[in-house]
């Protein structure tokens, strides 16, 4: 059992980290009172744009391409984003009929692209980050088995910036303003803030942050795009809720739903689990998510104003 | 009322003009004429009798889902999983085509059925949900999708192994598909087949069940304001149960049309697009059972002609889905073209 767990957890590890950063993404978005179910679309557009951007560097700079093609996998999912964030704040448009618009476009316009540029549509990258153990640290017993060894580096990456988005928006005055404008944005205009400012730095932030998630999962798990994040944007959404809104929260939902996909992957390879049939784990997290839904319905934690269009001179 | 009919339909058209000059800057970055790609994607739709059959039975389950996604909509509910609701019904259908050998005047309506009750199941939860624990049907019929995608995933190499490939179903016999041979004839060897006709009644239906019926005055009563609705006497919970069941029948009958229509067997690993086209053709077409209808022909162009421009031209066939999915964002944004058609319409009154 013990060799199994160790054996599971780098996979399990290296699964939640797209699905964390992206539910990060949504959690500043939603938390600003915007809703965004263009996650899945954003991810897609951020693991286009790296992987169009490490296959052209690698030839030429092999160390650095990936760290670029994280980079402008940020820049272009943050501009993506703006797409939703004028139709959603400036025009008062239907947030999720704008986010389904964003999952569309962005499924059909990168595989357009893609089709002009290499034929198949899809674009491989020669490689990615490597596995590596945390020196010192990985000698740990226990923790230092499942947490500190075959890391990869993405994978510190976002946990610091899970720490920092955590810093950002419990213990700074910009965390509160975003805060207080996804529970009544009509109190924080009245105390001075800058709604529209506001939402829309925190829609590019999540735009950012899922086209980071959709880099990570290109550089670690994929190694090539195809044209889609196979439902992981939705799974990460499901996340912030199930996590209700709360960045240690999401970071223990999105671990479980990375644990549970990680071991319907494996079942089939460990007797212990092939007894479980595949559909079961499969639909696991989102039956979890639906019981989830259930039980927060009375005390749900979400931003009182999410989803709503502010206006400024309504009251 | 009249005015207002007029102006959805204005807007309709300008958001699928911009659309469509949105695909011609992308067909003109990428080194295409634009002219040509969008003659051949036309032509391919459209240029003979069998063409046109494949654009309406292309078109056949989006009208479909855009009902279901418009008929949500009116009581205020966005389904958003009319993509889980086809499978579902296509699953449902598709079982009972491969289980039970009776004759196909019984065996048809019986698939046509079951792929209602498929849907209405898959629709009857968030619905349920939405009524009773006041859970956001959006989120939940999102996780819907993804247990039908895995259901299907699973159960169909389970019970219904394809003959050579893992990953379908056995094809259904011909008695059990819904293509007819008179009709294939007529269109020349085409993949329309009877669900046009189910497609055509359920418009009618739907609109009929809209405008002329207690239910539907109380559905969209619900959907303007349920505390309204609430406070008239309205049973609103009983009302958004029923809603969605019905938007989940009418997406599992598109599943229907599609899976033992057009083709003839499942296939898994595969969301249908046609539940998400169904959200573009419902927005497109104002809500409107009719409208739906027409836009979603017009996108049957576009998905059936998209081949042949392909095959014709270097412009790969996703400009199809990339236009259709521009027009939702237009669409999406109508206040944009409202205003400018007000600013418009001043500018004229103040010169006379």
């Amino acid at each position: 059992m013990w060799l199994l767990l160790t054996q599971i957890f780098p996979y399990a590890i290296a699964f939640t980290i797209p699905l964390l950063i992206t539910s990060l993404g949504g959690l500043f978005s939603e938390r600003s009172g915007v809703v965004n179910i263009g996650l899945e679309g954003l991810m897609v557009v951020g693991m286009f744009a790296s992987a169009v951007t490490i296959s052209t560097l690698q030839p030429i700079l092999p160390e650095g391409a990936i760290w670029i093609g994280l980079l402008s996998a940020m820049v272009f999912g943050a501009l993506f984003s703006l797409l939703h964030a004028f139709a959603s704040i400036n025009l008062n448009a239907d947030q999720v009929i704008s986010g389904t618009a964003i999952n569309m476009i962005a499924g059909a316009l990168t595989v357009f692209i893609a089709r002009t540029m290499t034929g198949s549509g899809n674009i491989r990258i020669t490689s990615g980050f490597s596995r590596m153990s945390i020196p010192v640290l990985h000698k740990i017993p226990i923790i230092g088995k499942l947490f500190f060894t075959q890391t990869y580096i993405s994978t510190w990456l976002v946990l610091l910036i899970l720490l920092l988005s955590w810093l950002v928006i419990y213990k700074t005055a910009f965390g509160l303003r975003l805060r207080s404008c996804g529970e009544h944005p009509h109190a924080a205009d009245a105390a001075g803030v800058n709604v529209y400012f506001i939402r829309y730095m925190s829609v590019m932030i999540s735009g950012a942050f899922a086209g980071l998630g959709g880099a990570v999962l290109l550089v670690t798990i994929a190694g090539e795009f195809s044209g889609s994040v196979a439902g992981l944007g939705f799974l990460s959404l499901a996340a912030l809720i199930f996590g209700q809104w709360k960045p240690l929260g999401i970071l223990g939902a999105t671990f479980f739903f990375g644990f549970s996909a990680t071991l319907a992957n494996v079942s089939q390879a460990v007797p212990a689990l092939a007894v479980i049939p595949g559909i079961i784990l499969k639909i696991f997290p989102y039956v979890v998510t639906l019981i989830a839904l259930v039980i927060f319905s009375k005390s749900s934690q979400a931003p009182r104003a999410v989803g709503e269009p502010f206006e400024h001179g309504k009251r | 009322m009249k005015i207002k009919i007029n102006k959805q339909i204005y807007i309709g058209l300008i958001s699928v003009l911009l659309g469509l000059i949105a695909g011609a800057i992308l067909m003109a970055f990428t080194g295409n004429n634009p002219f040509l790609g969008y003659s051949y994607l036309f032509r391919g739709g459209l240029m003979n009798i069998e063409r046109i059959g494949n654009t309406l039975a292309t078109a056949t389950p989006l009208i479909f889902t855009g009902l279901s996604v418009a008929f949500a909509f009116k009581t205020g509910l966005f389904n958003i999983g009319a993509s889980g609701q086809m499978l579902v019904g296509g699953l449902f259908a598709t079982a009972v085509a491969l289980t039970f050998n009776i004759p196909r005047v019984v065996l048809l309506p019986t698939m046509i059925i079951a792929a209602m009750l498929g849907g209405g199941l898959w629709a009857f939860i968030p619905g349920l949900l939405k009524a009773r624990f006041n859970v956001h049907e959006v989120v939940s019929t999102i996780m819907m999708n993804w247990i039908a995608y895995w259901t299907i995933y699973y159960s169909v190499p389970a019970f219904f192994k394809g003959e050579f490939l893992e990953t379908e179903s056995r094809s259904i016999s011909s008695a059990a598909s819904l293509k007819a041979e008179w009709l294939t004839d007529l269109f020349n060897g085409s993949f329309i087949n009877y669900g046009l006709f189910l497609a055509v009644v359920a418009v009618v239906i739907i609109a009929v069940i809209l405008n002329k019926t207690v239910l539907g005055y109380e559905l969209k009563a619900a959907g303007y304001n349920r505390f309204g609705a609430e406070y008239a006497g309205m049973k609103v919970n009983r009302n958004i149960i029923l809603s969605m069941v019905i938007a989940g029948a009418l997406s599992g009958l598109g599943g229907a049309t599609y899976y033992v229509g057009y083709a003839s067997n499942i296939q898994i690993g595969v969301l249908p697009t046609m539940g998400f086209d169904g959200i573009a053709a419902a927005l497109l077409g104002g809500l409107n059972p009719y409208g739906v209808m027409a836009a979603s022909i017009f996108f049957g162009i576009f998905h059936s002609g998209k081949g042949f421009m392909n095959a014709m031209t270097s412009i790969p066939p996703e400009i199809g889905d990339t236009i259709i999915a521009t027009i939702i964002y237009f669409a999406a944004t109508s206040i944009l073209i409202e205003r400018a058609i007000n600013v418009v319409r001043k500018k004229v009154k103040g010169e006379n």
